[in-house]
C-alpha cells in the first residue's frame, strides 16, 4: 500500500530540506519512493508544498484530495489551505505559527483566528510549537527538523537511521543543534 | 548498481552525460532550469546558457552538424521562440544525435500559458518522445540520441511539470564514450535552399513512415495485459495517475514514443479491448489519432483539455468515484499571493510608477511582473517575453493616432532585454517612436532561481567572461538619451520619469541595482555598496497615514493601535519605505552609520 505525506508551509520554512531528508529516511526503510515539489515561488513569499509517497512501487507523485495519510504543517493557515487534502481518519501536525501575507500584511484582510480549535474539532490534530521550540534551542531555523522529528515519531521507521541522514545533509557547523531539534521533536 | 533519488530534470542531466552528449545550451525557464544547471557539474560536457531559445537551438544544431551528440533544454514558450530554427532543422536533419528538451507547464505553475507542445512534433515533423518519471527520463534520453542517429532527425523530448520536478529513484549508468563523425562539408545535404530542401522535405516524408513502422516495435511503448474489459491509451505523468486509479483492472498500452504514433501497436492492443478510455492532458492528441483510425474511444468528453491532470480526475471522470474530504470554513484562509521580496530593487521604480497618471506600462515577463499586482497595479499589459518594449511602440502609435496623451512606457529585466528585447527597441529607434523604456538590471536573471546572464559577468559554468555594458548597447541602438539610476533613490528615480515622460525621443533607464538575494561576489559588494542597518518605526512620528504600505513591501506591517510596524528578522535596509514616509518616521536603526 501507498502512503502519503503532505508537507505544506510558507518559503523559507526549510520544507523542501525537510521532505528530502523523509525521502532519504523512506529510501532507507527500503521503500520505493516518489516526492514532488511545487517550485517557482518559494522565495516570494508564496506557499509551498511538498508532497511525499511511499511504499512497494509509487505510481502517482501526487496525492489527491482526501488521501493524504499525514499533513504537517509548518504555518497554522497554510494547514487550513491544505486539509482537504487529509484523509479524514489521517493525522495532522500543526506549527501553530503565524506568517502574514501580503493581504494581511496590508491592512486589506484579517489574520484569522480559532484556526487550531476548528482543525481539532475536524481532525485528530497534533500541535507542536516548532518555532517556540526552536528558538529555545537557538535557532528559529531548526523549526523544520523539529516537526520531522515528531513525524518521525508517527512514521516509526525500523531500519532507517535518522542521525546518519541528518548528519549527511545538513552543514557541518548546523548538525548538532539539528540533532538537538529532532531529538525535541521526537520526544515532544 | 547504484541507484539515487532524482527529479525528472536531474535525470535528464545524467541521461546526456551517460549518453555521451558533449554539448549543451539553453534559455532558463521553469520547469526546465535545472536540467542545465545539472549538466553543467559535468566537466565533459561543454554548457552555456544562451542568450534565449531560438539561439540554444540554432547552437546545437551547428553542434549536430559538425557530427557531435547536443542537447538543448527550454520551457513549453521557449519553444515558440525557437520553432523557426527547429522546422528547417527537421528538413536538413541531423549528423550528431541532437535532443531538444520541451518542458511544458499543464496548470501554468509557473508560465503565461498551458500550450501542449505535442502538436509542434506534428508541425514540424519532428519524433516525439515522452517519460512518465525519473527513471524513464534517463533511460528514454539514452535512447533518444540512438534514434536520432539511426534516422538523422533531432528528437523533441516532452517533459511536463509534475515530470520534471517530482523525484523517483534512478539506476545509474556508465557514461558513453563520445564517438565524434570525422566533418566534410556537405552542401546538398545541409544548406538549406529550396532546391535543396524540396528534396529534403519528400526524404523527410519517407523518414517519418521508416519510423512509425519502427516504433510499431520499439521498446519504449509497453503493453500491460490484464482484463478485456478497460484499455488505456495513454502516456507520460498520465500513465501514472490511470496506474494509481485503475491498479490491474485495466490493461495499458502506454506510449512511450508518442509522434509518430505506433499504430500497428495501437491497433492491436485495442482489438482486445471493450471498452478503450485515452487518458491525456491537455490537448486531445492521442485521442484523434484513435479516431482517425476508427476506434472507438472516451478521452475529452470526460477528461478536460485545460489544467493539469491528477489522480482526482481520472478517479471521478472515469470511475464516477468522489473522494471523501474534510471541509471547512473559507473564510479562514486568506491567499498568500507571491510578492516582490524585502530589498527588491523593482520595488522603487513600481511605487512611483504607480503614482504616475496617464502612463501606459507594457510589462514583461521576470520578477517584475509582480508590479502588476496589489498594492502597486502599475501594469497595463503583459505578453511574452520580450513584448514590452514592442507593444509598448505599438501604444505609442495608437495614442498618436487617437489624439489621447498619454506616455507608453515599456518596462523589462536585463536577461528579458538580452532575450528579445534589443530587436524591440531597435523596433523604436528605426522608427523613430517615443515610447520610454525602462530597463531593470538587478544583475541576475532571478525569477527562475539566479542564472548568469550577459549583463553579469559570468557563464554557467562560473567562468568569468566580459560582462555587456546595456549603456552602451542601448546607444548603439540608436537610443540618445540614456541613463543609468539606483531603483533604490526614490529621488533619482522620479527625476529620471519626468525627463523620460517629456521626451519626444527614444529614452531609456537603467536602473543598476542587485536583486536583494543575489550572492554578491567582491567586486559586487565594492560596486554596490550597502549602507549597514536596518530600519524601524519611530512611534512618536508615526501618524499611521498608511504611506509606507502603499510600496507592498513583505517587512512592513500594519496595526490599528500601534502604526506600521516593520519585521527585524526580514528588513534588509534599501531605505525605501524611509523615502516614502512623509512624516519622517522611518529611521535607520543604531548606530552603524
Ligand atoms: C520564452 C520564455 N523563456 C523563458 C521564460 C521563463 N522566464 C520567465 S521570467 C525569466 C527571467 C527574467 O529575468 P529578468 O528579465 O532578468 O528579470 P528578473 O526576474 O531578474 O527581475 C525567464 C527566463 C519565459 N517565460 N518565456
Amino acid at each position: 500500500m501507498t502512503r502519503s505525506i503532505l508537507l505544506v508551509g510558507v518559503g523559507g520554512q526549510g520544507i523542501i530540506l525537510t521532505s528530502k531528508i523523509l525521502a532519504k529516511a523512506l529510501i532507507n526503510e527500503g521503500f520505493d519512493v516518489k516526492m514532488s515539489e511545487v517550485h517557482g515561488m518559494a522565495q516570494r513569499g508564496g506557499s509551498v508544498t511538498t508532497q511525499v509517497r511511499y511504499g512497494e512501487k509509487v505510481f502517482s507523485p501526487i496525492i489527491g484530495k482526501g488521501k493524504a495519510d499525514i499533513l504537517v504543517a509548518f504555518e497554522e493557515m497554510e494547514a487550513m489551505r491544505y486539509i482537504e487534502f487529509l484523509n479524514p481518519e489521517g493525522v495532522l501536525i500543526v506549527n501553530p505559527h503565524r506568517i502574514h501575507s501580503a493581504p494581511i500584511s496590508r491592512g486589506a484582510s484579517k489574520y484569522p483566528d480559532g484556526i487550531i480549535d476548528e482543525l481539532k474539532n475536524k481532525v485528530n490534530t497534533v500541535v507542536i510549537n516548532a518555532s517556540e521550540e526552536a528558538k529555545k534551542i537557538g535557532n528559529i531555523r531548526v523549526q523544520n527538523i523539529i516537526l520531522l522529528g515528531k513525524l518521525a515519531k508517527f512514521l516509526n521507521l525500523k531500519k532507517a537511521n535518522w542521525d546518519d541522514i541528518l548528519k549527511n545533509n545538513i552543514k557541518e557547523k548546523y548538525i548538532d543543534i539539528n540533532l538537538k531539534a529532532f531529538e525535541t521533536g521526537l520526544n515532544f | 548498481m547504484k541507484t539515487e533519488l532524482l527529479s525528472g530534470n536531474e535525470a535528464v542531466a545524467r541521461g546526456a552525460y551517460e549518453a555521451g552528449v558533449t554539448v549543451a545550451s539553453a534559455y532558463p525557464g521553469t520547469p526546465s532550469t535545472e536540467i542545465l544547471e545539472n549538466i553543467a557539474q559535468y566537466k565533459e560536457i561543454y554548457s552555456e546558457w544562451a542568450p534565449n531559445e531560438k539561439v540554444s537551438l540554432e547552437m546545437v544544431a551547428g553542434t549536430s552538424i559538425a557530427g557531435a551528440r547536443s542537447i538543448c533544454a527550454m520551457k513549453h514558450v521557449g519553444l515558440n521562440v525557437a520553432a523557426d530554427p527547429m522546422f528547417t532543422f527537421a528538413y536538413i536533419g541531423t549528423e550528431g544525435g541532437c535532443v531538444i528538451v520541451t518542458a511544458d507547464d499543464p496548470g501554468l505553475h509557473s508560465s503565461q500559458n498551458e500550450q501542449d507542445n505535442r502538436y509542434y512534433a506534428r508541425h514540424a515533423k519532428i519524433p516525439m518522445i515522452e517519460p512518465s518519471d525519473s527513471q524513464e527520463a534517463k533511460d528514454f534520453l539514452i535512447k533518444a540520441y540512438e534514434i536520432s542517429e539511426k534516422f538523422k532527425i533531432p528528437v523533441l523530448f516532452r517533459m511536463t511539470t509534475r515530470v520534471c520536478h517530482s523525484k523517483g529513484m534512478v539506476t545509474l549508468g556508465e557514461r558513453k564514450e563520445p564517438s565524434f563523425k570525422k566533418y566534410k562539408r556537405n552542401i546538398s545535404a545541409f544548406v538549406s535552399t529550396p532546391a535543396n530542401n524540396r528534396i529534403h522535405h519528400s526524404q523527410l516524408e519517407k523518414k517519418l513512415k521508416e519510423i512509425e513502422e519502427y516504433n510499431n516495435s520499439c521498446s519504449l511503448n509497453k503493453i500491460e495485459l490484464n482484463s478485456g474489459e478497460i484499455g488505456i491509451i495513454t502516456s507520460g505523468i498520465s500513465y501514472q495517475y490511470s496506474k494509481e486509479v485503475f491498479g490491474n483492472d485495466a490493461s495499458y498500452l502506454k506510449i512511450g514514443f508518442t509522434f509518430p504514433l505506433p499504430r500497428d501497436t495501437i491497433l492491436n492492443f485495442s482489438k482486445k479491448m471493450k471498452k478503450i478510455y485515452v487518458v491525456e492532458e491537455n490537448e486531445p492528441i492521442i485521442e484523434n489519432y484513435c479516431r482517425m483510425l476508427g476506434l472507438d474511444v472516451t478521452g475529452k468528453e470526460k477528461i478536460p483539455v485545460e489544467g493539469e491532470l491528477n489522480p482526482d480526475i481520472v478517479e471521478e471522470k472515469l470511475l464516477n468515484i468522489k473522494n471523501e474530504f474534510i471541509k471547512i470554513n473559507e473564510e479562514k484562509i486568506v491567499s498568500r499571493p507571491p510578492t516582490l521580496c524585502s530589498g527588491c530593487p523593482h520595488r522603487g521604480i513600481f511605487y512611483e510608477l504607480s503614482k504616475r497618471k496617464n502612463v501606459a506600462i507594457s510589462g514583461d515577463i521576470g520578477c517584475y511582473t509582480l508590479g502588476s499586482t496589489e498594492p502597486l497595479n502599475a501594469m497595463d499589459t503583459i505578453i511574452c517575453m520580450g513584448a514590452s518594449i514592442s507593444a509598448a511602440h505599438g501604444f505609442s502609435k495608437a495614442f498618436e493616432k487617437s489624439n489621447q496623451k498619454i506616455k507608453a512606457i515599456g518596462v523589462i529585466g536585463d536577461s528579458t532585454f538580452f532575450h528579445s528585447g534589443i530587436t524591440s527597441l531597435l523596433d523604436i529607434t528605426y522608427n523613430r517612436g517615443n515610447a520610454a523604456v525602462i530597463i531593470l538590471d538587478n544583475r541576475i536573471t532571478a525569477m527562475t532561481g539566479h542564472q548568469e546572464n550577459p549583463g553579469t559577468g559570468y557563464t554557467l559554468k562560473g567562468t568569468e567572461t566580459p560582462e555587456v555594458n546595456i549603456e552602451n548597447l542601448v546607444k548603439a541602438l540608436g537610443v540618445k538619451n540614456v541613463e543609468t539610476i539606483n531603483p533604490n533613490n526614490l529621488k533619482q528615480v522620479n527625476e529620471a520619469l519626468d525627463r523620460a515622460i517629456e521626451s519626444d525621443e527614444p529614452y531609456v533607464i537603467i536602473t543598476k541595482w542587485p536583486c536583494a538575494l543575489k550572492k554578491l561576489k567582491e567586486e559586487e559588494k565594492e560596486n554596490f555598496k550597502k549602507i549597514p542597518g536596518i530600519f524601524k518605526v519611530n512611534r512618536e512620528k508615526c501618524r499611521k497615514c498608511k504611506m509606507c504600505l502603499k510600496a507592498g513591501c513583505p517587512s512592513i506591517s500594519f496595526d490599528e493601535n500601534i502604526g506600521s510596524i516593520i519585521d527585524e528578522d526580514t528588513c534588509v535596509g534599501c531605505s525605501v519605505c524611509a523615502q516614502i514616509c512623509p512624516f519622517d518616521a522611518i529611521e535607520r536603526e543604531g548606530d552603524q552609520l
